[in-house]
């Protein structure tokens, strides 16, 4: 089974790497840009037949390690 | 004093730390290796600075799961001053013995100069003989976050150990190198115990380094 994880800043917390991004796409002639927010992606393999499981686990990883919750938010996806 | 020194892969800052010890207590302390699990009686426990491995994932986020950290968050929870200084600080805050998170810092750029720090809380076992005092910073991710919460826990409970100020001791956006919410140099645990500082008083604890600001932090904790 294979886990997707992606890792964002709440969107309360600045992220000042996602203002350069945005205006250098903006730079670029991208002039629509919005907003970007920039985060982390996370693969996972697991050895779990039961989907349940492996999303209780997989948000206890991300809980206790992969993300920081005070300043970040996490999602799980089970391919 | 007996002091210890946790080293992790990739620390650059252990052994300077120990030579400021060793210069100001005249005991030499012990380096205690990561995978070790416990620390024998301690007066000090020391997470240094550096680049604790590579900075994978989150500065500190890999550290704070190395075996040592289960008994310097024990020791730190009866009572023994633990000192975290730079990447030490982003150890005990992902350890969860202080609370908080280090971001990048707002110019998104590693900053590495003398800084000047006061101590707001002047009353801990490490703040007592520091008043304006100058050392240097040396970070990418040095900026420190709360929740609204947590900050009004953090100030309600005085638990600012410095900020980041000017040579009058004002503090202000212009004295702030990172963006650090309310110039934020360094916190103290509830109990006043844990200290995780940003500034490296190590690197200011010798003429020759040009200043010895930082002696004052050790001389407290030797009081």
């Amino acid at each position: 089974m294979l886990a997707k994880i992606y890792i964002t800043l709440k969107k309360d917390v600045l992220d000042p790497q996602g203002s350069v991004i945005a205006n250098s796409l903006k730079s670029l002639g991208f002039n629509n840009i919005e907003d970007v927010r920039q985060g982390k992606y996370i693969e996972i393999k697991l050895d779990s037949e039961n989907e349940d499981t492996a999303n209780k686990q997989l948000n206890e990883m991300c809980e206790k390690l992969l993300a920081n919750l005070v300043i970040e938010d996490y999602k799980v996806e089970i391919d | 004093m007996k002091s210890h020194v946790i080293v992790f892969p990739g620390s650059n800052c252990d052994r300077d730390v120990a030579v400021a010890i060793k210069n100001i207590s005249g005991d030499q302390p012990q380096m205690v290796w990561h995978k070790e699990t416990s620390i024998s009686q301690s007066d000090l426990i020391v997470v240094p600075g550096g680049f604790s491995y590579g900075d994978y994932l989150r500065c500190g986020a890999m550290a704070s799961t190395s075996p040592i950290m289960q008994d310097v968050v024990k020791k730190a929870k009866e009572g023994v001053p633990v000192l975290g200084i730079c990447n030490g600080f982003q150890i005990l805050i992902e350890s969860g013995l202080l609370d908080g998170a280090l971001m990048r810092n707002n110019s998104l750029s590693f900053i590495c100069r003398d800084i000047l720090i006061k101590s707001k809380n002047q009353s801990s076992v490490f703040t007592k003989k520091t008043q304006v005092a100058k050392m240097p910073i040396a970070h990418n991710e040095g900026n420190f976050f709360a929740t609204s919460e947590q900050l009004k826990r953090i100030q309600d409970d005085d638990q600012i150990a410095f900020q980041y100020c000017d040579e009058n001791g004002n503090v202000g956006c212009q004295s702030n190198p990172n963006g650090s919410l309310e110039n934020i140099a360094g916190i103290l645990n509830k109990n006043k115990n844990v200290l995780g500082m940003m500034p490296h008083p190590e690197r200011a604890a010798d003429l020759a380094h040009g200043c010895e600001d930082g002696k004052t932090i050790f001389e407290s904790i030797l009081n």
